[in-house]
């Protein structure tokens, strides 16, 4: 069996005080394995986008903690968390982010820069992960020149090219239609999940999850239903 | 590290519109502030023009006078007496006033006369045509090839014109360091014709040049001379009274002062709003740094290095336009007044500075407050 990836326990946040206070997340816990594709769906407002950002060390939780090879995440201060989540962890934003005033190569660069590698280096590997996702051949084109699908594909190469053991995707479909968002997952299960990575994707999107490991439902903040072993 | 500001300058300088309305705000903001400084460093120049070209070292006069143009005369007296004080090397004194020519066309026009100790002939200006010798020959008078020299048709040696009645010859043409402020041709002659020539009040001396025999020795003579009720001042102190006076008690001091003034909240309300504008469109992916791991104070470097990029680049541009314009109106107009100094140029960077600091602040401010889980939250 894989090594566990993630423990979430006992995680609660809530926004606002007094009679304005929202319970976003409500005593949460889970565990996620390398080698498997987790989703947390569900609809709107139930939290899992809250839950998702504790679980990648961007929103500090109220309580519980997030233990990603036996550390405590929330232990970490502020510059060891962005260190954490700039090797650790791979983000494909909902809407991408990807700078439109970069060349696409660049786009995907960004971690390596951020891990102060030479730039010349990081172009040449941000290439080789363009080559991955199908893209090298759009590498000096600005992001805004491609399609959605293959902007998608490029946050993609940007979450992978640091070599992170777990990659989040917010809402990987939500701008794409049902085939593009289909072949993505599809890339994804299959050329980008290994069995030293986990893939943690948020959405509520039924189409795609057929190519979830586990589903983890939520609604109001509460875990209501884990199904495991799903994959075909 | 270079990496993360080659990211910075390509998110900069590839938003072309920003970029170059960034530039355009600076570059207009430094050009106007060293157009201003420039124009009003010109005038204090050319408004000191006679102390530097005489070139002596202590200057005595009325403690009234202000400018070089309005001088006050002083009695015979004051010279002996200045000659008298311990440490005074020698004392000449110099004519410094205004007359009429009239021209071989019968054109009338004014000039300003300077008139030379006859003996030393302190203050002589540089020859380009003629003999110094030949300025104690009948009626002679030495002409300043300046851009106002047209104005008395471009005399040649020889050239003969009246003055108050007088005959007057051109025995030579000389230069000098720095010409008038007011566009008036200068004559050189000597002292004594001088007064004898342009009508004068009871007392001839303008003023009275002073050398100390030696530098210590100018303390003295300041003290001597005010015991005296007179001023003596040295040549840098005369430019900077100079200064004082066109500063401080005319409006152009205050004029140019309010031109620059607005010439910098110009720039900074525009370098200021574009550089907001372009931070706030930039947010959401400065947002999603944040959340891969940029950490603060990598992206206060990436915004103070582009804060700091476009307001150099600018103060570069502005000051070489400035530069430029400058050059092109001296080419059309010699007498332009405007010179740029050091003390310009480091005013405007000044400011430049400021309207850097001012317009990463207001990004800084914004970016510092982002946070990663607004990126998720869209």
């Amino acid at each position: 069996m894989a090594n566990t990836a993630i423990i979430a326990r006992q995680l609660v946040k809530w926004f606002g005080e007094g009679e304005s206070r929202t319970n976003a997340v409500q005593e949460v816990s889970f565990e996620i394995r390398y080698g498997e594709s987790f989703f947390l769906v569900g609809p709107s407002g139930s939290g899992k986008t809250t839950l998702l950002s504790m679980m990648s060390g961007i929103l500090r939780p109220n309580s519980g903690s997030v233990l990603i090879d036996n550390t405590d995440i929330w232990s970490l201060n502020n510059d060891e968390l962005a260190d954490f989540r700039l090797n650790r962890i791979g983000f494909v934003f909902q809407d991408y982010h990807l700078f439109p005033r970069l060349t696409t190569v660049e786009n995907v660069a960004i971690p390596l820069i951020l891990k102060r590698c030479d730039w010349d280096e990081a172009i040449e590997e941000a290439l080789k992960f363009l080559d991955i996702v199908g893209l090298k051949g759009r590498a000096f084109l600005p992001p805004v020149k491609l399609s959605g699908g293959e902007q998608q594909r490029v946050a993609i190469a940007r979450a992978m090219v640091s070599q992170p053991d777990i990659l989040i995707f917010d809402e990987p479909t939500a701008s794409l239609d049902g085939d593009s968002g289909k072949k993505i997952m599809a890339f994804v299960k299959s050329d980008i999940l290994n069995e030293k990575r986990c893939v943690l994707v948020v959405t509520h999107d039924d189409r795609i999850f057929e190519f979830a490991d586990c589903i983890m439902k939520m609604e109001d903040g509460k875990v209501t239903a884990i199904e495991k072993g799903l994959a075909k | 590290m270079i990496g993360l500001l080659k990211i910075a300058f390509k998110l900069l300088v590839n938003d072309k519109g920003k970029f170059a309305a960034l530039l355009i705000g600076i570059t207009f903001a430094v050009f106007l502030m060293v157009q201003m400084t420039s124009i009003f460093a010109g005038i204090l120049q050319k408004a000191s023009a006679v102390v530097t070209n005489i070139g002596a070292k202590i200057w005595i006069m009325d403690p009234s006078v202000t400018t070089v143009a309005n001088s006050v005369p002083m009695p015979d007296y004051v010279q002996d007496a200045v000659r008298s004080i311990p440490g005074v090397k020698y004392a000449v004194p110099l004519y410094s006033g205004g007359a009429t020519l009239k021209l071989q066309s019968g054109v009338y026009q004014s000039v300003t006369v300077l008139g030379l100790d006859d003996t030393s002939l302190l203050g002589r200006p540089e020859l380009l045509e003629g003999n110094i010798e030949d300025i104690y020959a009948e009626n002679g008078f030495i002409v300043v090839k300046d851009s106002e020299i047209e104005k008395l048709e471009n005399p040649v040696v020889g050239t003969v014109f009246e003055l108050n009645d007088h005959r007057g010859v051109i025995v030579g043409i000389a230069k000098v360091t720095n010409n008038g402020l007011f566009g008036i041709p200068s004559l050189y002659t000597t002292y004594n014709r001088a007064i004898q020539y342009i009508p004068s009040a009871r007392f001839t001396s303008s003023y009275i040049l002073v050398e100390p025999k030696v530098e210590s020795d100018i303390a003295t003579i300041k003290q001597e001379v005010a015991n005296m009720g007179y001023l003596a001042i040295t040549d840098e102190e005369f430019c900077n009274k100079i200064s004082n006076f066109y500063k401080y008690k005319t409006g152009i001091g205050t004029n140019i002062l309010f031109m620059t003034i607005i010439s910098f909240v110009v720039g900074l309300s525009i370098s200021g709003q574009t550089f907001y504008t372009f931070i706030l469109e930039n947010l959401d992916k400065f947002g999603a740094l944040k959340a891969i791991g940029a950490k603060s104070q990598e992206l206060v470097i990436m915004i103070v290095f582009q804060a700091a990029f476009t307001a150099l680049t600018g103060y570069g541009l502005g000051v070489g336009l400035c530069t430029l314009m400058i050059f092109l109106a001296k080419m059309r107009l010699p007498n332009y007044a405007s010179i740029v100094t050091y003390t310009d140029l480091g005013m405007a960077f000044l400011m430049v500075i400021i309207i850097a600091i001012f317009s990463s602040y207001i990004g800084v401010r914004k970016v510092l407050k982002i946070e990663p889980f607004d990126v998720f939250r869209g």
